[in-house]
């Protein structure tokens, strides 16, 4: 689906990147350790998160995630979003939980980047 | 295996080594703001070389969760890159407290971070965890007090 799809499904508002709504999008990955997302979130996926510091953003760009939705209706700091525009990465909010932001999605089409963690990754 | 005459690439050879590129970078301790910003930076020049994207999806895992350590833990801390034809070599040296048990350390959920740290997103013990899943080689050594030494070695082909 579309960018401007998942904003539709999501009530969200887009922070940065109304430009780029265009976008297709896939798959998705949803934590708040930033640990996590960089262990198992793959390029071209949205991340959901609670975490709206600048670090979401940075870990993002290495990562080439597509989007970034953060849920629970969390608004960044102006670092994130100065940021966000600088990698030009969309960022968009929810009031959504993220139980239900990630339900939501799912039951459109939107699947998880990876289903399960490999043994080699697992966290115990 | 990528094709190196493809991408007009000077390979630089020296008597005992043979390199695309090589560079150190700084890193500075406490700076939670700029956490980040050298692999960042370092992403994109693995990029600009042309390596594979899951060679990149490694280093850049490697690269950040060292880096946060060093923002985290240490004084100071230097991240050198070695990138050859065959491999994506990082030695990153910091002065600190040094890690007392490795063995404790590297252990998934076993963590020193303070709440700066946990804010971050990280600190969860599953940092130097992370980097060892993703290097195919790593090699981490420490003097309390002095430091730490970590080489992460990530094969291309």
């Amino acid at each position: 689906m579309k960018l401007s799809d998942v904003k539709e499904i999501l009530d969200a508002d887009v922070i940065v990147g109304t430009e780029k709504l265009d976008m297709e999008v896939k798959t998705a990955f949803g934590a708040d350790l930033m640990s996590d997302v960089l262990a198992f979130a793959k390029a071209g996926s949205l991340l959901l998160t609670g975490l709206t510091n600048s670090q979401v953003i940075r870990i993002a760009n290495v990562l080439d995630i597509a989007a970034i939705i953060l849920v629970r209706g969390k608004k960044p700091p102006i670092e994130t979003i100065n940021l966000a525009k600088e990698f030009k990465i969309p960022l968009l909010t929810t009031k959504y939980i993220l139980f239900e932001t990630a339900g939501r999605l799912y039951a459109k089409g939107i699947v998880g980047c990876l289903e399960q963690v490999e043994d080699h990754s697992a966290h115990n | 295996m990528v094709a190196w005459n493809k991408l007009k690439i000077t390979v630089h050879t020296t008597e005992t080594e043979n390199y695309l590129y090589k560079n150190s970078f700084d890193v500075e301790g406490g700076n939670f703001s700029n956490a980040g910003t050298v692999s960042t930076h370092i992403k994109s020049i693995l990029k600009n070389i042309g390596l594979p994207n899951n060679i990149i999806r490694k280093s850049a895992i490697v690269c950040y969760e060292s880096e946060i350590n060093i923002v985290s833990y240490a004084r100071k801390g230097i991240i050198n890159l070695t990138v050859t034809t065959k491999t994506v070599e990082f030695d990153i040296i910091d002065e600190g407290p040094g890690i007392p048990n490795i063995e404790l350390a590297m252990e998934q959920g076993y963590s020193t971070a303070d709440r700066q740290i946990r804010e971050m997103g990280f600190g969860a013990g599953m940092g130097l965890y992370n980097i060892k899943c993703y290097s195919d080689i790593f090699n981490l050594s420490s003097e309390v007090d002095k430091g730490t030494f970590l080489k992460i070695i990530i094969n291309i082909t």
